[in-house]
């Protein structure tokens, strides 16, 4: 009994059928990315002439050594990099700075506290698209074109984090600040010392929603990199596909997709038991 | 170590005033229970001398010195939260010693100071465990650990034992008035429970409505209230109010008002009133009878848990000595004998 606390059991044909069920969904799901993978592991000809293969080729450590050294336009190598620091210094800073957003709307008494929340919560309702044009005016005025901090800074702010602090922080009871008051906990302190660690698995939740946000970014890096050495993975997969007469180099592009895949995958597999805590429990 | 002074202190919150103005001297290692009904301004009281809030107007004074603009970090106190306020990410060790801590004393007068207070509280075997898998009288411990430590001159406690169940809080209660006798500490304790308040008090101050309506040792309070507030919140079952309508001999507007402990039972006609017997709760060592009045109000009488008490609808008559009744006027106060 104890491994199974809390399951209902199931037996018999129930347990059969669900089980295809999902089976069947997961197939589904992933062949598309199996077709792929295949793709990546083949040449050129095997894949334009029909019917195409569904078992992995030889070619796998060509074409992977290919994409990640050449690529089409610039070394999927440089776009992973690209993308990493983009992904991590989005999740990042949206985290550093909605968290102290939060803090200072729950903890602090200011004048126009309530306006402060309420247009960063007006933030929310518009979407990157709707300010893209004036928002890259502003990059490009300041020369952030083609550059890290052009591809960070536009996209940090973020209102749904700063919301979900805040109501976590209002979940938090008064007594637990008056205590650290008494205990000689100045307001950073307290932030430091008891706020932080309280919300670790929000924090870790938000990291990999954030992360994923970053990483797949689309619109705006393609607006604001025109050099190929400062595209990101996603971007630069659309970037690779020909134009006009060029013959596209499809085993290459495949492999460049399933590259852009894995790092998603490794936040969210390696932390995933933090995220599922950070979304189903609040721990007090 | 330390004396509290509370002069002419008054708490505003917009424009209506919850605190109307309370004096106390409090003396060296006394303890001071703050009791009466929820919302008459007592936490407020608390949270003011700890800092918690604001003085709208009137002093704090620890050991003679004005500490109204001071940190509750900076007026040398510890505080007893009701719902404990550990941090539920620390260790027992941690939450106790975390004051400590920032304070920046060194590590090893931490450690020693945190094990001097969980051997007097028993939480040895726990130090290293968090709070939520200790059970209440054990967090309630930890909350005492962490205020001992800091060897604070006052000691604050707001209702610390609400959430615990009955037979806990009699426990906590006789720990709380042992340590504090042991460390020799000043206290100030809040509560609505006014058993608390008579077992624990070397002074209560009984508030009402934003006004201490008296201060004074728990028997002197008991037997001599000072307002027909006082004389029904201390006390349990709360003292019976006659009026002239039951009492004829009674000036007008003035009520009487006699302990349960008080009343006897006598055939109808042969006692200072009549009454209809309702129903009695037989609680044992004692058996409490309510009664109504001609008038129709009801009052109390407790008598031995020996004696038959009256069948429902049993006439009986109201017996008391002159001097346990007392005298209250219509504003409520008491009118003193003689």
């Amino acid at each position: 009994m104890s491994g199974q606390s809390g399951m209902v059991e199931k037996r018999g044909a129930g347990l059969w059928l669900t089980h295809a069920g999902l089976i069947v969904g997961v197939l589904f799901i992933f062949f598309p990315i199996w077709l792929a993978f295949v793709a990546s592991t083949v040449t050129q000809p095997e894949i334009a002439r029909p019917p195409m293969p569904l078992l992995p080729g030889d070619q796998f450590f060509e074409n992977y050594r290919k994409a990640l050294l050449s690529g089409v336009n610039a070394p999927v190598a440089t776009m992973l990099l690209n993308s990493l620091v983009m992904a991590m210094g989005i999740a990042v800073g949206k985290i550093v700075i909605s968290i102290l957003s939060a803090f200072a709307i729950v903890y602090f008494k200011f004048p126009g506290r309530k306006a402060f929340f309420w247009l960063i919560f007006l933030t929310l309702m518009l979407p990157v698209e709707v300010r893209i044009v004036p928002t890259y005016e502003v990059a490009a005025g300041f020369g952030m074109l083609n550059s890290y901090s052009g591809l960070i800074f536009p996209l940090i702010a973020s209102a749904t984090a700063t919301f979900l602090f805040r109501q976590f922080f209002m979940t938090v009871p008064d007594e637990l600040a008056e205590a650290a008051r008494v205990d000689g906990a100045r307001p950073m302190r307290f932030f430091r010392d008891i706020l932080i660690p309280m919300s670790r698995t929000n924090i870790a939740a938000l990291f990999v929603i954030l992360f994923i946000y970053g990483w797949n970014q689309y619109l705006w890096p393609l607006l604001i990199t025109t050099d190929p050495s400062m595209n990101t993975i996603v971007m630069g997969i659309k970037q690779m596909f020909p134009s006009g007469d060029d013959i596209a180099d499809w085993p290459v592009i495949m492999a460049t997709s399933i590259l852009a895949m894995l790092p998603p995958i490794l936040v969210v597999v390696s932390m995933q038991k933090l995220f599922i805590r950070g979304l189903v429990e609040s721990e007090k | 170590m330390a004396t509290v002074t509370l002069d002419n202190l008054r708490k505003t919150f917009g424009k209506t005033e919850i605190i109307h103005g309370v004096d106390i001297d409090i003396t060296d290692g006394e303890f001071i229970v703050i009791v009466g009904p929820s919302g008459c301004g007592k936490s407020t009281l608390l949270r003011m001398v700890a800092g918690l809030e604001t003085v709208t107007s009137g002093e704090v004074r620890i050991n003679g010195a004005r500490v109204n603009e001071k940190e509750p970090m900076d007026r040398n106190i510890a505080m007893v939260f009701q719902n404990y306020a550990l941090y539920p990410h620390m260790s027992v060790f941690d939450n106790m010693a975390y004051g400590l801590k920032i304070a920046g004393k060194p590590k090893a007068e931490i450690a020693a100071r945190v094990a001097d207070a969980a051997r007097l509280l028993q939480l040895e075997p726990y130090l290293q465990r968090k709070p939520r898998e200790l059970s209440g009288g054990q967090r309630q411990r930890v909350a005492m650990g962490r205020a001992i430590v800091r060897e604070p001159d006052v000691f604050l406690f707001d209702e610390p034992l609400s959430n615990l169940d009955a037979k806990l809080r009699v426990q906590m209660r006789l720990e709380i008035r042992q340590l504090q006798r042991k460390l020799g500490i000043t206290a100030l304790y809040v509560t609505h429970d006014q058993v608390e308040a008579m077992t624990l008090a070397d002074r209560m101050i009984v508030m009402n409505a934003g006004v201490a309506e008296q201060i004074g040792a728990p028997m002197e309070v008991y037997e001599n209230p000072a307002t027909t507030f006082v004389a029904g919140f201390i006390g349990s079952p709360p003292m019976n109010f006659l009026s002239d309508s039951a009492l004829p001999a009674l000036p007008p507007t003035t009520r009487l008002g006699i302990r349960p402990e008080h009343v006897t039972l006598t055939a109808p006609g042969r006692g200072r009133a009549d009454a209809t017997a309702l129903y009695s709760e037989a609680l044992g060592a004692e058996t409490l009878v309510h009664l109504r009045l001609g008038d129709g109000e009801q009052v109390t009488a407790r008598i031995g848990g020996k004696t038959v008490p009256p069948a429902e609808g049993t006439e009986l008559g109201l017996a008391w000595p002159d001097d346990h009744a007392m005298l209250f006027g219509p504003d409520g106060k008491r009118i003193p004998p003689g």
